[in-house]
């Protein structure tokens, strides 16, 4: 768009981004930058929380919202676009509220709908920045090709309890997020923040960064991440960035071998299942108000594989507690002629122990359907959730 | 000979620490002392055949190692390599 073309700032704007508009990198022209800009943020979570709050408040133009997500009361600890009133509503109501609060100029294009192969490029297609705020792999490599095949940029983020990766992928010359990681981890290998925890604030920094790598790509100001990737420890005070170089033999930007979008549930071997351990791990489960019964009369061993920090929380009775990354080494502590409940939060690690002990040769073990959530609904209300 | 080996909180725990001196001349020879002596990180760092994995980045000095002949790569005393598995939460 030439300067000519840039849409005009009315008075009210010009008061309202008056900080902007007296910095030298940014001025008139820049601000009109902004509100010609459209941007899709990819998630209204941790992420896309900051993102959405600075990129408004900043001035873009069109911001686009993709989430299918019901604000739980769990999300407040760190996605500061939703309130603890919204808590049972559609993210895209909150994220509407806030955002027309924060900033009435903004056109806010919202798309409650998963991201997927089918609609990914329909949903992409007339935006000049995609900001991948998702919290899943197979999201994360269709947000990458979508953005190769299309030719946008992609400004990435990702967490982990203290830790935060962000980089820029898919700009003209610059690699892309398979040259950094040509193949997701196998699923169950990297937990996610709902089973690892995260520190609150983590998303805060890393989606404030991305919020600043989109405006500086809006801008033309500032080096770019792109080409590298900056390395975040909340623990440490920490901040390191490393290259990353575009990959020749990369399908999506090196080869172009990859020339539509593919199956990435498939590609990250996790066959969609709607996240129900027995379906996904295919491993015999018992009710909780069964094993309940069948503790009472002492015929049942719960095996409880949650972190030592879980257990003050809420517990099982009668428990043997052998957090899941100790259970091949103690596998030896647990009897083989007794029938097992292996228990954890939701039971999707005790899923994988149930897995562990079966490879072992374990022939009477069950997964508590639910965790220790059920546990609570069905069995021992007096505990609380986590 | 030693190099420093830099660890993510995701595998730190495997090793009881974020810092690493480990000698070689070869990422893949730092890599497996580390793999020797701490075994369960070892499997989060290289594959059955000894390989890298494809969602395991190591950076040697800040460059990928990849570009560089992968665990065939040279390190000299005071180097420093860094492992950056990918992670998905938002």
């Amino acid at each position: 768009m030439t300067p000519r073309e840039l849409p005009a700032l009315s008075h009210e704007e010009i008061l309202r981004y008056s900080r902007h508009l007296i910095l030298p990198d940014v001025g008139v022209e820049g601000q009109r930058k902004l509100k010609a800009a459209r941007v899709l943020l990819i998630g209204a979570g941790g992420l896309g929380s900051p993102l959405a709050l600075y990129l408004a408040a900043a001035g873009v133009g069109t911001i686009g919202l993709v989430d299918f997500d019901v604000v739980d009361v769990t999300n407040l600890q760190r996605q500061v676009l939703h309130g603890t009133s919204d808590v049972g509503t559609p993210k895209l109501v909150s994220a509407r509220k806030r955002i027309a609060e924060v900033n009435p100029h903004v056109e806010l294009v919202t798309y409650e709908e998963p991201l997927t192969s089918e609609n990914a490029l329909r949903i992409f297609e007339g935006y000049d920045i995609v900001v991948d705020g998702t919290d899943n792999f197979p999201t994360r490599y269709l947000v990458n090709d979508a953005c190769v095949l299309l030719g946008i940029p992609n400004v990435y983020g990702s967490i982990y309890r203290f830790e935060g990766q962000a980089s820029v992928f898919a700009t003209k010359d610059g690699p892309c997020y398979r040259c950094l990681y040509p193949e997701p981890p196998p699923p169950g290998l990297v937990p996610s923040c709902a089973e690892g925890g995260v520190l609150g604030v983590l998303p805060g920094l890393v989606g404030t960064l991305q919020a600043t790598e989109a405006i500086k790509l809006i801008l033309g100001a500032g080096d770019s991440l792109a080409g590298r990737l900056l390395l975040i420890d909340a623990l440490g005070a920490s901040f390191r960035t490393v290259k990353v170089r575009k990959d020749p033999n990369c399908p999506a930007c090196g080869t172009r071998t990859l020339t539509t979008l593919i199956d990435y549930e498939q590609f990250c071997g996790s066959p969609h299942v709607g996240g129900d351990p027995k379906v996904a791990f295919n491993v015999p489960e018992i009710e909780p108000r069964d094993a309940a019964a069948r503790l009472a009369k002492g015929d049942v061993d719960i095996v409880d594989v949650r972190e030592p920090h879980e257990l003050q929380i809420a517990k099982y009775p009668k428990v043997t507690a052998i957090p899941l990354g100790q259970l091949p080494n103690r596998i030896a502590e647990l009897p083989r002629d007794r029938d097992l409940v292996l228990a954890c939060r939701t039971g999707v690690r005790s899923a994988k122990a149930v897995q562990q002990l079966q490879a072992a040769g374990f022939t009477r073990v069950w997964n508590l359907a639910g965790g220790i959530h059920r546990w609570i609904d069905e069995v021992d209300p007096s505990q609380p959730k986590y | 000979m030693a190099t420093t080996v830099f660890l993510p909180a995701i595998l730190a725990k495997l090793a009881d620490a974020k810092q690493l001196q480990a000698p070689g001349e070869t990422v893949g020879a730092v890599v497996n002392d580390v793999a020797t002596r701490f075994p369960d990180l070892g499997e989060r760092l290289r594959d059955s055949k000894g390989e890298p994995y494809p969602f395991v980045t190591f950076y040697l000095n800040d460059e990928d190692i990849r570009f560089h002949g992968g665990f065939a790569a040279t390190v000299r005393d005071g180097d420093e390599l860094t492992v950056v598995p990918s992670i998905a939460g938002g």
